[in-house]
């Protein structure tokens, strides 16, 4: 105990005796959290719309009105031919194109119905979904307001009762999409930082020689490894903590849940990280190496993480593999008990595999680390 | 007086592969000698020290450091033995005192006797001014001899030493031997490689590894003796050339 005492203390006096990693380790990942969680937004926004009037009518004249006064749109050219606008397309200067036809007016009120032409840029499949529904919710909406206005008081009969479904949002009732992302790129610096330090820590001992000296003394293997992994394991707890401030203050994000089982559940998370970290400069020589193979487990990790991505649209076969990805549950219970309020019980299968991740991660860490070759 | 033997080793081998890096070697050192551990680069010698210490399993062979077996108790070697590499092992980014602090208390000395021992090398070291100063901002050959005090720290049975004095000045490798002699006379073993041959003149029993094999195994004095040379370097010229 009184060994492991000695190797703790001076961890921490390398830790922070860095002039230069000592900031890296707490302002990068906050300012990655400010940054991120401000930017890695799926919101489409500022669609840049075009329009091609050929009517020029009230009735296009009010349809265009509809598109301007809509805050997703921002409408910055009125082409005069579709050749112009599919050029301004191909430069990127447009993503969508609205054009109204000849007689649009005089074939509504004559036969009332007539076609609109939309092109919408789909290189990003998803953001022109959205846009495409966008798009359909105001002509909807342009069509209702003209049905109404056209309407003879003897067709208000006939007129179908329309089905109108008024949704309630759970948990993110604004739906902020800062309150989804926050907890989870959280998750990401926690696991990021201490993974890449308890990795670079023991590879770095085995660059400089000091670690065959380490090898030489008597101290125990479960003694130098505990050593060795509590300061990151204490630093992962204090990153958690500023995260956490940083969310409630600066994001307003809430702390539904018990933070108490915030931090059990991250206390043992950490583990895994660290006895990954283990394995990973258990099995390289240099800093370098050992970079390289955690930044591969990391992208892996994040993306199938559910964080960016939902899981439940990925293929079954990588569906699969998620179950090994350690950052999926964390994302998920941060988010459960930040923003839903989940108890003990509602994250006990996350909780239940993270521990046995714990100790199947800890136990191939020591078991590959090696005091004589 | 009969002296005992605090080394055994008998036909120890080490192979990595097909290539045997140590090819059955057999020696015995005796408690409070200078045991030089002689032979160029690639001779095998870091290889054969590494099995002594505990960080390499032989292949086959025997050996016994300090009474215990290499095989079966090599935490109980490393209790009673200190090590110094070629590489300086000491931490560059800690203070003279944290890096005795920290060695001391890793070995299980307790703070009163780390305490004690650390004014103790300060003093013989002449370190009093630069003890709160990190290790990383002294010169090389003072690095070298606080490596070697702090790996006496436990008050070990045997130290071995591989190469202690590559890269320092002459000065410096005169004091560093007055080191070694005076850790002698107080009865710990010194077990040193070296490829400078005129350290190998101040070993009481030197021994000259060859590709893998111990070649010759003796006083310098009776080795030059044997060889019909004037100096260890000839020895060594005339055993590395064969």
């Amino acid at each position: 105990m009184k060994i492991i005492g000695y190797i703790i203390q001076k961890e921490f006096k390398q830790i922070f005796r860095n002039k230069v990693m000592l900031p890296l380790i707490f302002i990068m990942p906050l300012i990655q959290l400010i940054i991120l969680s401000n930017a890695a937004t799926f919101e489409v926004k500022n669609i840049k719309f075009s329009y091609i009037d050929q009517d020029k009518t009230s009735f296009s004249r009010a349809l265009i009105d509809k598109f301007e006064a809509s805050t997703y749109f921002n409408v910055i050219t009125d082409f005069s031919s579709s050749k112009i606008a599919n050029s301004a397309m191909l430069k990127g200067e447009v993503d969508v194109i609205l054009e109204i036809p000849q007689y649009f007016e005089r074939d509504l009120l004559k036969d009332k119905k007539t076609d609109l032409s939309v092109i919408i840029n789909a290189i990003d499949g998803a953001a022109a979904g959205v846009e495409n529904v966008y798009i359909i919710q105001i002509v909807q909406s342009f069509n209702k307001n003209a049905q109404t206005n056209l309407m003879q008081p003897s067709d208000l009969k006939n007129m179908p009762k329309s089905i109108l479904s008024i949704p309630s949002f759970w948990y993110n009732k604004t739906l902020n999409y800062k309150t989804f992302m926050v907890p989870g790129i959280l998750v990401l610096l926690v696991t990021m930082i201490t993974l890449f330090l308890s990795g670079m820590n023991i590879v770095r001992e085995k660059e400089i020689g000091t670690l065959e000296q380490m090898n030489v003394t008597p101290i125990k293997k479960h003694q130098f490894i505990i050593g060795k992994l509590f300061p990151f394991w204490v630093l992962g707890m204090l990153l958690l903590t500023v995260g956490l401030i940083i969310a409630r203050v600066l994001f307003n994000v809430p702390m539904v849940g018990s933070p108490v089982l915030m931090y059990v559940y991250t206390s043992i998370y950490i583990l895994v990280i660290l006895g990954m970290g283990l394995f990973i400069s258990n099995f390289t020589d240099t800093q370098q190496q050992a970079m390289f193979i955690a930044w591969f487990f990391v992208v892996i990790f994040i993306l199938m993480s559910g964080l960016f991505t939902p899981i439940e649209s990925m293929p079954q076969w990588a569906q699969h593999l998620t179950v090994f990805n350690p950052i999926k549950f964390y994302v998920e219970v941060m988010r459960m008990v930040m923003l839903k309020g989940s108890s003990f019980t509602d994250i006990l299968p996350q909780f239940g595999k993270t521990f046995l991740y714990a100790i199947v991660m800890n136990g191939l860490a020591v078991w590959s680390y090696k005091k004589t070759s | 007086m009969k002296q005992t033997n605090v080394i055994k080793v008998e036909n120890l081998t080490k192979m990595f592969g097909d290539f045997t890096a140590v090819n059955a070697v057999s020696f015995e050192v005796k408690k409070g000698e200078i045991f030089g551990f002689l032979g160029a680069n690639g001779a095998g010698k870091t290889t054969a020290m590494k099995m002594l210490i505990g960080i390499s399993t032989p292949t086959s062979g025997d050996a016994q450091v300090a009474g215990f077996d290499v095989y079966k108790n090599p935490d109980d070697i490393k209790k009673n033995i200190g090590y110094m590499s070629q590489k300086f092992a000491l931490y560059d980014d800690l203070t003279v005192k944290e890096n005795i602090t920290f060695f001391g208390g890793i070995y299980g000395l307790s703070r009163h006797q780390i305490k004690e021992k650390r004014c103790q090398l300060v003093e013989e070291l002449g370190l009093q001014e630069v003890v709160n100063e990190l290790v990383s901002s002294l010169p090389l050959g003072w690095k070298q001899k606080l490596a070697f005090s702090v790996a006496l720290l436990h008050d070990p049975k045997i130290i071995f030493l591989d190469e202690p004095t590559g890269g320092v000045d002459p000065i410096t490798r005169r004091q560093f031997w007055e080191m070694i002699y005076k850790t002698a006379h107080n009865g710990t073993t010194v077990f040193v490689t070296t490829h400078y041959m005129d350290e190998a003149e101040y070993c009481d029993r030197v021994s000259i590894m060859v590709d893998g094999k111990i070649e010759a195994l003796d006083s310098p004095k009776k080795l030059k003796e044997h060889f019909n040379v004037a100096s260890m370097n000839d020895v060594f010229l005339k055993l590395a050339r064969g």
